[in-house]
């Protein structure tokens, strides 16, 4: 993020386990609540299920694996949050698990920071920046990224059929 | 909506009526003398150029009317339908298709091939110009200079219909038309021009009287007139000596000489008994030509519209599920009802995108006509399974595979003539091109009847380009999949049609892509088969509904053979071998609980859904098999396409999604059982 001034960024905010995560407003198609999840055998655990949204097939990705973190089961506040990502310059909708949404704010385009390269536990490549709100910090993913990561190791050989001929 | 370009209508339309011209002349080939086919193909011909001259294409027109000026002399059995010919024609049919798509870019060679045309023409037509030429001894119609034999005086008469104009219709072409039939003089009818303040600019009055001397004009009329018929007025009559005029008398005096009641030219009501015999609108002669029953759809819309019956089959399926659990009759039997005639809508929708591969055939006749010339081969090409059909976007993505495999086909396989007389073979080489369903799949294969690939060389030239080492063992079908690396080519010279090693290993990419895959079998000296393995891409297919642990799973019905109950006997060594015994044949199967990892309980009574692909067979173990259902076909995303085991995913009644079973993946990997059992 350059320090020039900029139009603050206009974020949906969301709490995964005890972190505040910032998505863009504007890629959001819809939040709904949790629907019967298809669970895909053999796939990553970060794309592990498929939901239906209004008579489309879509990708769930559950965030919190790929940032290490717990993963206790659904309540009342969990929500999916239907987005359109670009991955590998082709955009796809896909729904993000989300233990509990909030608002949508504007974050301060100078207030975000880049992700500081050491002291994380998280891969620097994930978050596109961190900004701060109400003295907390709010972190931004870099989706694309993420799933482009996901994408490739979906596309090598499926462990399927190691584990079944064994 | 907007309106669509009249331009690129026409070049739509011709480039139909091409393909329809070269199918015609290379049947022509076949059969010479078959009078239909030389009407189709002259039908063709003048169609192109009529459009061509409305929209504006005059290169087109010009060319094409001297195509068909030549042709012409076929058609009325002046010229023989030689081989010769039918190349030139092709020739002539290729140019037309240059000026049509590239209206603005110069191309020379037009004259050349006309000449050539000609050239042909007058070759096989010798005798019959001669006697052209010639004239008549004893004319009886002495005052016409240029009357030869078989030329007498006849006089044409036509109105337009009221809408022609409007239709773009341009009486001076058509005249330009008659007039090219023999020397004439042309002669307006202002009769019924109204007076000024009625007048509408839009609608012909004038009429037109021509009187020519000609062999008998009225098919060339007739032809000249093709589009017009319904409505029009026509006589073509012939015409008594005296009123006969020279072309170079001044027009006035025509006009007096020849004034006729009008009476003439509607006189079909009351034919008078004299020389003036035939006077009849045209269009009671011959039935007009059928109207094409078909029409051109954008493919967005049946997209759309296969979008929407897909909507519809799952919502009909919620209903259904409801009315199951419900005790209401008249809900039952509404569902039923919505059932049917969904189902019905499908398919309907779903046939409407297909269509039949020999539409492709057809064009493959034209590469093999061509290779056989540039290659000195003699070549039998034979198609089987025409009406096999599929999907109108898979089949114009398989054009360029398969004209990469029929020329692989016939430059790599077929041997030169004396080679195959040495190796005991009929000179003439064999391609044949077949399409046939197997299953949830559609197979195409090309065979040859050639050397058959050479191991040896395959590998020699594999290790050269670095794909293999030298000690890397393979497979006998691993080797013969060495031809589709990238880079690969065994022919000692590159020709101009392959050999350069692109090609296969696109022919593979474009396969993979349509989700497909591709075989080849190899006999040394007697030949090889390419295969070609394509799902039956429907939108919309029956499925299968099965359980597996949580999950629920559908395979598609027409893949799947039986339904067994998975004996206690095989359960119990389970760790054993992964065979059933199908009346006598040994049938491995795949645990799908293994497969996809399944935590829950393993529960008794398992089933066995035996399913098939091409050749192979494999039985999927399931916990319980749930019932038909009809399946909206919906990709996967990127993220999950790197998952193999699964085609596609789609909706149930109940709104939850359950993904579709690859049973051509799940048949190959069943395949690496047995290899396995065999090897151990």
């Amino acid at each position: 993020m350059s320090s020039a001034p900029q139009a603050p960024m206009k974020a949906l905010t969301l709490r995964l386990q005890d972190e505040l995560f910032a998505v863009e407003a504007g890629s959001v198609r819809e939040i709904l609540d949790l629907v019967p999840i298809t669970e895909v055998p053999n796939a990553p655990e970060f794309v592990a299920g498929l939901i239906n949204v209004r008579g489309r097939v879509v990708p769930l990705a559950d965030l919190r694996v790929m940032f290490g973190m717990d993963r206790p089961e659904p309540n009342q506040d969990t929500r999916i949050v239907v987005m359109e990502i670009d991955i590998d310059g082709e955009p796809t909708i896909a729904g993000i698990l989300a233990d509990k949404v909030h608002d949508v704010t504007d974050i301060e385009a100078a207030s975000i920071e880049d992700a500081p390269k050491v002291g994380m536990r998280w891969r620097p490549e994930f978050i596109k920046g961190i900004g701060k709100r109400n003295g907390g910090f709010i972190i931004i993913p870099n989706l694309g990224r993420i799933f482009e990561t996901q994408g490739a190791r979906t596309a090598s050989p499926a462990a399927s059929e190691e584990r079944s001929a064994s | 909506m907007s309106f669509p370009d009249p331009t690129e209508t026409f070049r739509q339309e011709a480039r139909e009526l091409l393909e329809q011209l070269e199918l015609g002349l290379l049947d022509l080939e076949q059969n010479p003398a078959n009078d239909d086919l030389i009407n189709s193909t002259f039908r063709a011909l003048h169609t192109i150029k009529g459009s061509g001259a409305m929209f504006g294409f005059t290169a087109v027109a010009a060319f094409v009317h001297e195509f068909e000026t030549a042709f012409d002399q076929v058609r009325k059995g002046q010229s023989p339908a030689t081989p010769a010919l039918i190349a030139v024609a092709l020739d002539a049919k290729d140019h037309i298709h240059k000026l049509i798509e590239e209206p603005d870019e110069p191309h020379d060679g037009g004259e050349a091939i006309l000449e050539a045309l000609r050239v042909v023409i007058a070759g096989g037509a010798g005798v019959e110009l001669l006697l052209d030429e010639v004239p008549a001894p004893a004319a009886p119609v002495a005052q016409v200079a240029p009357a030869a034999a078989g030329e007498s005086p006849w006089r044409i008469r036509f109105r337009l219909p009221g809408d022609s104009l409007v239709y773009g219709t341009n009486p001076l072409l058509l005249i330009e038309e008659v007039r090219a039939l023999g020397p004439c003089t042309v002669v307006a009818l202002t009769d019924t021009i109204p007076s000024l303040d009625v007048i509408d600019p839009e609608v012909p009055y004038v009429g037109w009287q021509i009187d020519m001397v000609a062999e008998d004009p009225r098919e060339a009329i007739d032809d000249v007139f093709l589009f017009l018929k319904d409505g029009m007025e026509l006589s073509v009559e012939p015409l008594a000596e005296a009123v006969v005029v020279p072309a170079s008398e001044p027009v006035a005096e025509v006009v007096a000489a020849v004034e006729l009641p009008a009476a003439v030219v509607v006189a079909k009501a009351a034919p008078e008994p004299v020389a003036k015999t035939k006077v009849a609108k045209v269009a009671d002669k011959e039935p007009a030509p059928v109207a094409s029953s078909s029409m051109r759809v954008d493919a967005e819309r049946l997209d759309e519209l296969m979008d929407r019956v897909g909507e519809l089959v799952i919502a009909q399926a919620r209903l259904t599920q409801i009315a199951n659990m419900s005790s209401d009759g008249n809900l039952k039997t509404i569902a039923e009802e919505l059932e049917r005639l969904s189902s019905g809508l499908r398919d309907t929708t779903m046939g409407i995108r297909m269509v039949p591969i020999g539409t492709l055939f057809g064009r493959f006749r034209r590469l093999i006509h061509d290779l056989s010339r540039d290659l000195g081969k003699e070549i039998e090409f034979v198609t089987t399974g025409e009406d096999t059909e599929l999907d109108k976007t898979m089949i114009e993505r398989l054009a360029d595979p398969l004209v990469h495999l029929i020329r692989n086909s016939v430059d790599h396989g077929l041997e030169s003539a004396d080679k195959r007389l040495a190796a005991g073979k009929d000179a003439k080489g064999t391609v044949r091109l077949s399409a046939v369903y197997a299953g949830a799949e559609v197979m195409i294969s090309v065979t040859d009847d050639g050397a058959g690939l050479n191991a040896a060389r395959i590998r020699a030239k594999a290790e050269e380009n670095g794909i293999i080492t030298a000690e890397q063992k393979l497979t006998e079908q691993e080797l013969n999949h060495l031809i589709f690396a990238p880079g690969f080519s065994t022919a000692k010279e590159v020709t101009s049609l392959s050999g350069r090693g692109v090609g296969m290993d696109v022919v593979k990419r474009t396969i993979d892509s349509l989700r497909g895959s591709i075989d080849v079998l190899t006999k040394p000296g007697r030949g090889s088969t390419m295969t070609l393995r394509l799902p039956l891409t429907l939108a919309i297919i029956d499925g299968m509904l099965v359980r597996v642990g949580n999950g629920r799973y559908t395979i598609p019905l027409a893949a799947v053979e039986e339904c067994v109950e998975l004996p206690d006997g095989v359960e119990a060594n389970a760790r054993g071998r992964n065979f059933l015994d199908i009346r006598g044949s040994l049938v491995p199967f795949l645990r799908m609980r293994e497969v996809f990892g399944t935590k829950a309980p393993i529960e008794p009574h398992q089933k066995v859904v035996i399913v098939s692909s091409g050749e192979g067979r494999v039985g999927l173990v399931v916990d319980q098999i749930i019932g038909n259902n009809q399946t909206v076909i919906k990709q996967l995303s990127k993220l999950h396409s790197g998952i193999k085991s699964f085609s596609g995913a789609t909706i149930l009644g109940d709104g939850t999604v359950a993904l579709i079973l690859d049973t051509a993946h799940l048949v190959a990997f069943g395949q690496t059982y047995v290899d396995q059992g065999r090897a151990a």
